[in-house]
């Protein structure tokens, strides 16, 4: 059985389509294995060797990867659930109701969603505090540790907006008081929150500019700051090890 | 361009393509070398144990998915205000900070001198070197810690700020305790008493934040009063 599928797959990569897409062999020697990475538009960006110390679980617990991959889940969910979303009151909040009495799955892709956004955003906040903790902010790594703290601040802009698209009295009122706070600003706070609403109330303009920056705007921001978050990582030396572990494992 | 740069004999403009065996350049390489050490392939040995990562967290995320269902409340409603009405739990800590200070000092203030210590933290010397507390003059350093700790916890009693109290005052006992352990070899107070400074004010706030935080969403019933999270209320 094995050695049939093993057959068959081996078939596979002599055809001249699979050559074409993967132009090296298997990676079955050093010189293949790197080029499976750079050769590779979407693993370029890792290095070709990575120290064994960094792959232990405990210098990383994985969170950058983590959180990466919930914002992966987001994006998916996201857009699916925006084939069933209309930007504007009420109907907003129709859509949550058909979501779960209507849409196949429905419920269950709100769900993944919301559930993916608060661990995302604990994922962030953890991973930086792991990274503090580890040193990993100290050079030559001081310009990924700012590029970090600006996607935490991405992070939770995301998920703030995202808290008042379903229109519930949940979302209503987190999002009254939350941009009650603006308002504190010295001299340009009223302005400010007029700018991010499009009113003095959370009404129908603050729906939809809240929808575009939450679907639009935030994501290719933070798509964008991921991309050098995670090419720096890269030359900047890679992930930060301590000499000794607290385990005693050199 | 200056060729002096890269003295080749060549323009570095040149439009033909150059046959260049190799450049030997001082610092010419975006990337920095790290730490030596043993090095693995990143393919298969990263991947896998990222793909592994995924397919663990995405199984969970599922599983509990299907258990547990997104809250929705009535429509929206701007006449009928709940008691009482709460931001998001990442923002609960702000609004329990809105309790005891004016808008614009809990609102505005922290919160934007927060972002700035957070970004400047590996511009301070004093971070990348993450010497002891206790290393150097420690004796003055308790002295001066213990003013500052005694300053601050003064000024939130007068606010009556006890839920910033009680964790800076845990803190700061810990402080106090990891002075005697400085010159201990080993266990947890040794470790505590050899901690740089920025570890300990990371840590205070990092203790302040939870605790904030936790009380903001699970202690906080009709018009901000202290409610045990165990115990039905009427709101």
């Amino acid at each position: 059985m094995a050695t049939s599928f093993q057959s068959a797959l081996q078939n596979l990569r002599e055809t001249k389509v699979w050559k074409s897409i993967f132009r090296r062999g298997p990676a079955n020697t050093n010189r293949t294995r790197s080029l499976a990475v750079f050769g590779n538009l979407f693993l370029h960006w890792l290095p070709v060797k990575v120290r064994e110390k960094s792959l232990r679980v405990r210098a990383s617990y994985y969170l950058g990867s983590v959180s990466f991959l919930l914002f992966i889940v987001l994006f998916g969910t996201g857009i699916l659930l925006m084939f069933y979303y209309h930007p504007a009151a009420p109907n907003a909040y129709r859509d949550m109701k058909d979501l779960r009495f209507v849409v196949s799955n429905g419920v269950f892709l709100r769900n993944l969603h919301r559930l993916a956004a608060h661990l995302m955003v604990f994922a962030v906040f953890w991973h930086m505090f792991h990274v503090f903790y580890r040193g990993g902010y100290k050079p030559p790594h001081e310009f990924n540790w700012v590029v970090g703290v600006v996607l935490l601040l991405v992070t939770l802009f995301l998920s703030y907006t995202g808290y008042l698209l379903p229109w519930d009295q949940l979302a209503f009122w987190a999002v009254t008081v939350g941009t009650n706070i603006i308002s504190a600003m010295p001299f340009i706070g009223g302005k400010v929150r007029f700018l991010l609403l499009g009113g003095n109330i959370v009404g129908d303009n603050a729906l939809l500019r809240f929808y575009v920056l939450h679907v639009v705007i935030l994501p290719l921001v933070a798509f964008l700051l991921i991309g050098i978050h995670f090419w720096r990582v890269q030359k900047d030396g890679g992930l930060t090890v301590k000499p000794k572990d607290k385990d005693g494992r050199k | 361009m200056d060729e002096s740069k890269i003295p080749t004999g060549f323009s570095s403009d040149a439009k033909r393509e150059p046959r260049r065996v190799v450049f030997v350049t001082k610092k010419t390489s975006a990337k920095v070398v790290g730490e030596p050490g043993p090095q693995l392939m990143t393919f298969p040995h990263l991947l896998i144990r990222e793909a592994i990562a995924f397919q663990v967290l995405v199984i969970a995320m599922v599983i509990a998915a299907l258990l547990w269902d997104a809250p929705l409340e009535q429509l929206a409603n701007p006449l009928l205000t709940p008691n009482p009405a709460k931001a998001p739990w990442y923002f609960l800590g702000l609004q329990e900070l809105l309790h005891f200070f004016p808008p614009f000092v809990a609102g505005i203030l922290i919160p934007t001198l927060v972002v700035i210590a957070l970004i400047v933290i590996p511009y301070f010397n004093v971070n990348v070197e993450g010497r002891a507390l206790w290393a150097h003059r420690p004796r003055q350093h308790l002295n001066g810690t213990l003013l500052v700790t005694l300053i601050l916890l003064a000024f939130l009693a007068v606010f009556h700020a006890w839920t910033i109290f009680a964790p800076t005052a845990l803190v700061a006992t810990l402080l106090v305790f990891s002075y005697t352990g400085r010159q201990q070899q080993e266990g947890w107070l040794s470790r505590l008493g050899n901690q740089p400074l920025s570890w300990w004010v990371m840590t205070w706030f990092i203790a302040v934040a939870i605790c904030l935080t936790v009380v903001g969403t699970f202690f906080r019933g009709p018009g901000w009063s202290w409610v045990w999270p165990w115990r039905n209320h009427a709101g």
